[in-house]
């Protein structure tokens, strides 16, 4: 497939937006998404799209498609898409340019393909509809899009189910239908954000490289500095609808201008004192010799032990369904063991939660990783923090009211203005916030935190792990902390416990293990995280080489 | 009527009736205090209209004796009695006010209805949520039960069950509010699915919570918004439940009056081309539109869809 012609116009840019505004429907009034962005995107050119959630960075990728979400709309400005102005366009003349001049694609896969159709059938929907190629056509170029994106077994790939394929899989299946009508312009909306670090770099590696031989525009937003930094050749930051400035990406890591950048950048830094080891005493959490399962012919976890001392913190590694969060059901009681115990302080901890004494359940404590989920979204933020309070501790009136605003002080929360509010009307750091008091309310001894983080931005990511940090000096608590992020363990960790297919594969003192020699599987996880280094991508795909990377790299091991 | 007049009569009621819609949304906003106004006025024109017609059913049941100008069950005249004054509607085959028994319908039919549905709600949801909320053994057995019910058809099984325990408003009551928990308990049963995997419940479990806290707590507050829609929905057919058992004469019992069994009554007017008898079925379909643009303004507001 030879690359792209160009158009007579190629000198001018291929995408130019003026003085854009957009207006959100918000609770009956409209209120300000994005205030007069301008942007100018060149053809084979990618622009990284950076900020945090509510910047406006998918509101602005979605109208340079010329397409607003229900409940926005496009007030003021101009886009003009290689000469036409999208804001004049009828629906049916947009609709001839989506998905045959600009695609999208969306940041979770799994959720954007129709589980009801093959995975080549959704693939030739758009160059059929929009009479680029025949059926037998789109299905020969299908193939050579999955082979090019290093899919396996790129003639069979296409018949499968968007549920036979695994994530890594079926982002790439994203892009490659992204590309079906070869589009000019394609618009990535976090597209690995969902994916672990393993198999982020696969498809980092496959978009990158597809971008480049077809010389496609690529807009690619992310809140991921790292990520950015290796697809992108110029660099938008954006806060609240507001530009807050641009460059080519080398320069923009090398001197950010303006102070909010400035902080994004800093956050990775955060590193904390590795907390020392109290010998000779009880661990509070011991797990010994678990095995597990949710049915009794396969075992999810195999022979799991490990121990979680006082007032430190374990960091749990690993990819997604290598048993992190089945450790953290069979130590709350959850899922019953098959083999093996949990105890605490010492004395075993019945196997199943109903069987478990009030006082053990105070002390262990959970907090999830979607705040949104985890707390009822009916409840008042005073009858959330108060119920566990109440329960274990007998508080009641006067003395509850304290005690609940005392914990709001403790999580740096005013009182007098956050008691009295629901759950959706805080943002996503004051709810994870507010599930960190429901945790802290019970005075427990051990709280889990399954990836507290990482469904937050980065600032704010670094102000739960600070807040989490100091709760532990002050209180005497122990964390396990069950992260895939190594960012957060290099921040917050003092001891790190790898696992992969239920097992443990390597565990000890965080100094230890971010130092070799690894485990190997240890070396690719730590291998894959992101650096803040526009090379290092390339650098890795140098040294390990394109077919050894995410999937294929942790199948050599077995 | 021939149809040009139809024609000319369909757009004026639609108007005047959304008008009134209108003017009766607005003096709700001006009475009550801001929040609920602010709902309010999130209600579309149907929904008003929907509103107001309820209100005038609910009054006329409230206030039955007052607006009636006879007894319920009081011979006044000779059968059949044209349209005239003081019998504003005539009368029916027994020589009784048709206004009269309209106004004791509404309080009959409607809060009889009212009773069924709401029993129909408390025994389906809180099955259905204990469902949900245990899983395994329990939720099969339940659910089978359930389904054993639902497999007989509704009408031949409440025809059976009244044949069997005799046609008292208390086995009326129970009867029909037995079947119709068994659609509600499946309806609750699902939104609870939804709800006992979320993370909060999980979190209240570990915590200990009884199980009587986590369905009124916990879950109940998060299902309100399709119960509530379905409650009006479940009226309606409740509604002509009974208005249908009526008219077969399993329902309501003379001399007690009852919008169905009115219908059956003064049929035979229909030959004489008297349109009296189509009033309580048109008082029934009237009612069942407007409780079904309340419900679809709150499933819409429910699915959070922004237009």
């Amino acid at each position: 497939m030879s690359p792209k012609t160009t158009n007579t116009s190629s000198s001018a840019p291929l995408l130019t937006m003026r003085n854009v505004h957009i207006k959100g429907l918000s609770d009956e009034t409209w209120v300000d998404i994005i205030n007069g962005v301008d942007l100018d995107l060149n053809r084979g050119e990618v622009l990284g799209l950076i900020g945090e959630s509510g910047a406006g960075k998918s509101t602005l990728g979605l109208a340079a498609m010329g397409f607003c979400r229900d409940g926005c709309k496009i007030t003021d400005g101009s886009i003009e898409f290689d000469g036409l102005d999208l804001l004049s366009q009828s629906r049916q003349q947009l609709r001839q340019l989506r998905g045959r001049r600009i695609a999208y694609v969306a940041q979770s896969a799994a959720a954007s393909f129709n589980p009801a159709h093959r995975l080549i059938d959704q693939f030739c929907e758009a160059p059929l509809k929009h009479d680029v190629m025949a059926r037998s056509e789109a299905e020969t170029y299908a193939t050579s899009l999955y082979e090019r994106m290093n899919l396996p077994d790129p003639d069979e790939f296409g018949l499968r189910y968007p549920h036979e394929v695994s994530g890594g899989q079926l982002q790439r299946a994203m892009t490659a239908m992204a590309l079906s009508c070869r589009p000019d312009l394609i618009i990535f909306d976090e597209p690995t954000t969902a994916l672990d670090v393993t198999t982020q770099i696969e498809v980092l590696a496959a978009i990158r490289d597809i971008v480049k031989q077809f010389n496609t525009a690529a807009i690619y937003i992310s809140h991921d500095l790292a990520v950015v930094a290796q697809m992108a050749d110029t660099i938008k930051v954006l806060l609240k609808g507001d530009e807050v400035e641009q460059a080519t990406t080398a320069k923009m890591l090398k001197s950010p201008k303006e102070d909010y950048t400035k902080s994004l950048w800093a956050v990775r830094e955060y590193a904390r004192a590795e907390q020392p080891l109290v010998t000779g005493q009880q661990p509070v959490i011991e797990i010994t010799n678990v095995t597990a399962g949710y049915s009794p012919r396969q075992d999810i976890l195999k022979d799991v032990s490990f121990a979680i001392h006082k007032r430190r913190t374990v960091a749990v590694v690993g990819e997604s369904g290598s048993g992190k969060s089945t450790t953290a059901r069979v130590i709350t009681g959850l899922l019953e063991p098959r083999m093996g115990s949990v105890s605490f302080a010492g004395a075993p901890l019945p196997a199943n939660y109903q069987d478990r004494t009030r006082d053990q359940l105070r002390h262990v404590q959970m907090i999830y990783q979607m705040a949104d989920t985890a707390l009822n979204p009916k409840l008042r933020i005073r009858d959330l923090i108060a119920r566990p309070a109440a329960m274990y501790l007998g508080l009641s009136g006067r003395a509850l009211e304290d005690r609940v605003r005392d914990l709001l002080r403790m999580i740096e929360m005013e009182p007098d203005q956050y008691i009295d509010r629901l759950p959706s009307e805080l943002s996503g750091g004051q709810k994870q916030r507010i599930g960190i008091a429901r945790a802290i309310a019970a005075e427990p001894g051990f709280i889990i935190c399954d990836e507290v983080t990482s469904a937050l931005d980065q600032l704010v990511a670094e102000g739960i792990l600070k807040l989490l940090d100091r709760l532990q000096s002050e209180l005497d608590l122990s964390y396990m902390f069950i992260t895939h992020d190594l960012a957060t363990v290099r921040a917050i960790a003092d001891e790190v416990v790898v696992m992969k297919d239920g097992n443990v594969v390597e565990q000890g003192p965080k100094s230890e293990m971010f130092v070799p020699p690894h485990h190997a599987y240890t070396e690719l996880l730590l291998g894959s995280v992101p650096e803040m280094d526009p090379k290092w991508l390339d650098r890795l795909l140098e040294s390990r080489g394109a077919d050894n990377i995410g999937d294929a790299a942790i199948a050599r091991m077995k | 009527m021939s149809l040009i007049s139809v024609l000319i009569w369909l757009p004026i009621v639609v108007a005047v009736s959304l008008g009134a819609g209108w003017l009766f949304r607005q003096t709700l906003i001006r009475l009550v205090n801001a929040p609920t106004a602010k709902f309010l006025r999130t209600a579309p024109l149907t929904a008003s209209f929907g509103m107001l017609t309820i209100t005038i059913y609910v009054t006329c049941a409230v206030f039955a004796p007052l607006i009636a100008p006879f007894g319920e069950s009081e011979i006044l005249s000779a059968s059949f009695e044209p349209w005239a004054a003081p019998y504003i509607l005539g009368t029916d085959n027994l020589g009784r006010d048709v206004f009269t028994r309209l106004v004791y319908g509404a309080r009959n039919t409607v809060g009889i209805a009212f009773l069924i549905t709401a029993l129909a709600f408390v025994a389906g949801t809180l099955l259905g949520i204990y469902s949900a909320l245990k899983g395994g053994i329990i939720d099969q057995v339940v659910g089978r039960l359930i389904d054993v019910l639902m497999a007989i058809p509704s009408l031949i099984f409440s025809l059976l069950m009244l044949t069997i325990f005799g046609t008292s408003v208390i086995s009326l009551v129970l009867v029909i509010a037995t079947i119709d928990s068994t659609r509600v308990f499946r309806l609750a049963r699902s939104v609870a699915l939804n709800i006992v995997q979320l993370d909060y419940i999980e979190a209240a479990k570990l915590r200990g919570e009884s199980t009587v806290y986590l369905i009124t707590r916990e879950i109940l507050p998060n299902a309100t918004a399709p119960l509530a829609a379905e409650f009006g929905l479940r009226f309606c057919f409740v509604f002509l439940m009974i208005s249908s058992l009526s008219f077969l004469g399993l329902g309501l019992q003379p001399p007690t009056a009852d919008w169905g069994s009115m219908v059956r009554d003064n049929a035979e007017l229909i030959s004489f081309g008297d349109i009296t008898p189509l009033i309580p079925a048109g008082a029934i379909a009237i009612l069942t539109i407007a409780v079904n643009f309340v419900v679809d303004w709150l499933l819409h507001r429910a699915s959070g869809l922004k237009d």
